[in-house]
């Protein structure tokens, strides 16, 4: 499973790139890899209020709907129109296809997060 | 979890190991799509060992089977295979099945691996000592080799000519690779194909002859998942979501296997009265018009009044759109009719068309 340096990852196999006080959010290498063919992505709305651990979207795959969980609170301020007609992006590229950007109300949240090396002995726990 | 004798085998193709109904099964090889698409073009193997095997032998046999179930089995000749619905007296479904009929006094069940101790003691609770019932399921294996090159494949293996199986029909003791099996032209896909019943003993290198002659075939594994979408497609209906205990066969459009015209059978009664009275909800298929995946549970609605009930949903890869199978209404029940999909509390638009949503390919 590719882990990315750079990034931060949650315990839901989520993965945020931060660039400046906006974090892009999307799910792993290893969150893809385990449900398989995704077929359907529904997105935030932008402008919408999220809580920490609240639900940003969906992800479906052909047997399932999973929420995509936001490890951070803030406002959607981007939304990554092109995973509605293409969701197979998230499994052929799932560092590059980012669900969603929130801009971050209070960037400590971030310091809950894992790095990559945290988040390799987190998946190594899992299996 | 139970173990098919072929669950090493699964390890070692790379299967993802889910608990189906208590059984370990690869839920899938590679991926979904890719295995779906393999046997609508090439041809897959399954592993369905899951599957229970009753054999039900006697003089009584044939009086007995014909009561038990909806189908008319009078008319079926030896080495027939017969698709009915066995009821409950109030016309709810205890199963469906397939019966393997060897000659008036020996029949052999194929039924629901999660329904098989369900149908021996339901079967069983109806015996006399005119016929005996035996749960065989141990003792086979059952792979399903599904596609249209699926006949090519499985001649390699045999002196038996194929295409003298016809659909429906089966052979006993034919010899695959030196192994012998049961050879039925039957499946769950909506392709030409065969199911396969083997010793459990035979079943590791059986598969592994028939995974090694379809290597030019294009043939692949292909595990649970596509197995679903590949009878969703075709709707075939699935035990637990469009038949159960409290739905009957008329309502999931499996009327022509329920001969009401037939001497007597458990439920003819409550199904009789049924067709009198007409059906007050009914299977339908359904694309959706808005953005969404329809799955199973799912509440329908008709300007905000509850109409029905999704029984299965998926994204369809062959029609590459989104589709589902649901009980409506009766009068909601025709031919583009929109309705509404509850999904996450909004109600989306789908609207309901004709079944099933892939045309079969069978060869008849």
């Amino acid at each position: 499973m590719k882990v990315l340096e750079g990034l931060k990852y949650s315990k839901d196999h989520e993965w945020v790139r931060v660039e400046g006080n906006k974090a892009y959010l999307g799910i792993t290498d290893y969150a893809q890899s385990a449900m398989g063919n995704i077929v359907f992505v529904e997105l935030p709305e932008e402008g919408a209020e999220v809580g920490e651990g609240e639900s940003i979207g969906v992800v479906e795959s052909v047997k399932s709907a999973s929420d995509l969980y936001s490890p951070l609170s803030g406002v959607v301020v981007e939304i990554n129109e092109e995973l509605e007609d293409m969701p197979e992006k998230i499994n052929q590229e799932p560092y590059e296809s980012w669900i969603a950007a929130v801009e971050l109300n209070n960037a400590e949240e971030l310091d809950n997060l894992m790095g990559a090396d945290d988040y390799i002995k987190f998946l190594e726990g899992e299996a | 979890m139970k173990k098919t004798p072929l669950y090493d085998l699964h390890r070692q193709y790379g299967g993802r190991i889910i608990d189906f109904g208590g059984w370990a099964l690869p839920v899938q090889y590679s991926d979904i799509l890719e295995e779906h698409h393999k046997v609508r073009t090439a041809a897959g193997l399954f592993d369905v060992s899951h599957m229970g095997e009753i054999t039900v032998k006697g003089p009584g046999a044939e009086v007995f089977v014909q009561k038990m179930v909806t189908n008319d089995i009078l008319k079926a000749e030896d080495f027939q295979v017969v698709y009915s619905p066995m009821c409950y007296p109030d016309g709810g479904v205890v199963d469906d099945l397939l019966l393997y009929k060897f000659n008036k006094e020996e029949y052999l069940l194929v039924v629901n691996g999660v329904n098989t101790d369900k149908d021996f003691q339901w079967l069983g609770e109806h015996a006399h000592d005119q016929v005996e019932i035996k749960n065989v399921s141990s003792e086979y294996a059952q792979l399903a080799l599904q596609g249209p090159k699926a006949e090519h494949v499985l001649q390699k293996l045999t002196d038996t000519a194929l295409t003298e199986i016809k659909f429906f029909r089966f052979k006993p003791q034919v010899d695959i690779g030196g192994i012998k099996a049961l050879v039925s032209r039957t499946g769950y896909t909506g392709e030409d194909g065969f199911e396969i019943y083997a010793s459990s003993e035979d079943a590791s290198v059986l598969w592994e002859k028939i995974m090694e002659a379809g290597i030019d075939a294009g043939l692949a594994p292909a595990g649970l998942g596509a197995r679903d979408t590949l009878r969703f497609e075709a709707a075939l209906p699935l035990y637990g979501q469009e038949l159960s205990r409290d739905l009957s066969p008329l309502e999931a459009r499996l009327g022509w296997t329920v001969k009401l015209d037939k001497e007597d059978f458990i439920g003819k009664a409550a199904l009789t009265a049924q067709k009198a009275q007409g059906l007050r909800r009914t299977l339908v298929g359904f694309e959706m018009i808005d953005r969404g995946v329809p799955r199973s549970h799912y509440k329908i609605e008709k300007e905000g009044e509850e109409i029905g009930f999704v029984t299965t949903g998926s994204f369809s890869p062959s029609l590459n759109k989104n589709i589902g199978l649901a009980f409506v209404d009766s009068v909601y029940a025709a031919e583009g009719m929109e309705i509404d999909i509850v999904i996450r509390k909004k109600a989306l638009k789908a609207r309901v068309i004709g079944l099933p949503f892939y045309r079969k390919r069978y060869r008849k």
